[in-house]
């Protein structure tokens, strides 16, 4: 098992090198492609796959496929931001879910779901088929700057953006708030109670 | 590439994002499933903003979406963790009761 969870992580990250050294070199249709086939990919896995752990671990590929995606869109600050907090936190704290949870052996056989994920797919299907019927796409063709200024990267105007006062400094102090918030509640929720602590020694067992 | 590639895979995402949710017992499914949709949205969001124009919005409004992702997944591991002692079942369908 370990094995095979390293060999998987050297795969995905020896593709998603490989196609952001496609991306420099000139080709980014086979870039997106290898991508698309990292992040479809993984997550395709992670809904077929029975065992949670596999899913898990499954879902970096989507994860890393998107930070090549934001590579690809020139920008990278969103990029190495994906990989520390999905596939750094995000996926980690899903793993310590699934090691202090009971496996649920019970899981719905794949016939059965079958109808729903067919009802789902033709859902997605229809209504983007009707968007791309009805939309007029008239920025589908990539502008000169797309959001990049000359000298600039990308990183140091969400940089700017965040602490300069006429833009991004409320959300910037308010997302602080919100995670400090968070992070505490989730400590109190998570705490053991009580009644766990004292329920040994009300037994006598010390 | 061009926006609408990147809006066909943000839509694929999304959709397994849905049937991840919808198919599964385990509640930890449910919680992959939502980081899937986040993803996917998140994807639109750069697209739209690099083929969109000069400002940065949609790159913010990702970065807000990570940051409340984490703070989202925290949550959710401790609500978890809090049925499983409750009720002793992760799967959603099966904690119903409001109170012990």
């Amino acid at each position: 098992m370990l094995q095979r969870v390293f060999y998987g992580f050297i795969a995905v990250f020896a593709l998603a090198a490989l196609g952001l050294g496609l991306a420099v070199a000139g080709s980014p249709g086979l870039a997106f492609g290898l991508f698309a086939a990292l992040t479809i990919g993984g997550a395709l896995v992670c809904v077929w796959e029975r065992s949670v752990v596999r899913s898990a671990f499954a879902l970096m590929a989507t994860f890393t496929g998107v930070a090549c995606f934001f590579v690809l869109l020139e920008s990278e600050f969103l990029a190495m931001a994906q990989i520390l907090i999905y596939v750094g936190a995000i996926l980690v704290l899903i793993l310590f879910g699934v090691m202090l949870t009971p496996p649920d052996l019970n899981e719905r056989k794949l016939s059965r779901v079958l109808p729903g994920i067919a009802i789902i797919g033709a859902c997605t299907a229809w209504i983007g088929m009707k968007t791309a019927e009805t939309a007029t796409w008239a920025i589908a063709a990539a502008p000169p700057t797309g959001g990049k200024v000359e000298g600039f990267s990308t990183a140091e105007r969400i940089g700017v953006g965040f602490l300069a006062a006429d833009e991004y400094v409320i959300p910037f102090e308010l997302a602080a708030v919100v995670l400090t918030v968070a992070l505490v509640g989730a400590v109190y929720i998570a705490r053991r109670r009580r009644v766990d602590l004292e329920a040994p020694t009300e037994r006598g067992e010390v | 590439m061009g926006l609408g590639a990147y809006v066909a895979v943000s839509a694929v995402l999304f959709a397994l994002g849905i049937v991840a949710i919808v198919t599964r017992r385990n509640v930890l499914y449910v919680l992959m499933g939502i980081e899937m949709i986040l993803n996917a949205a998140n994807l639109n969001f750069v697209a739209f903003n690099r083929f969109g124009g000069d400002g940065l919005d949609g790159r913010m409004f990702a970065i807000f979406t990570i940051i409340l992702a984490a703070a989202e997944a925290a949550v959710a591991l401790a609500i978890v963790l809090n049925v499983w002692h409750l009720f002793e079942t992760i799967r959603p369908s099966d904690a119903d009761m409001l109170r012990e």
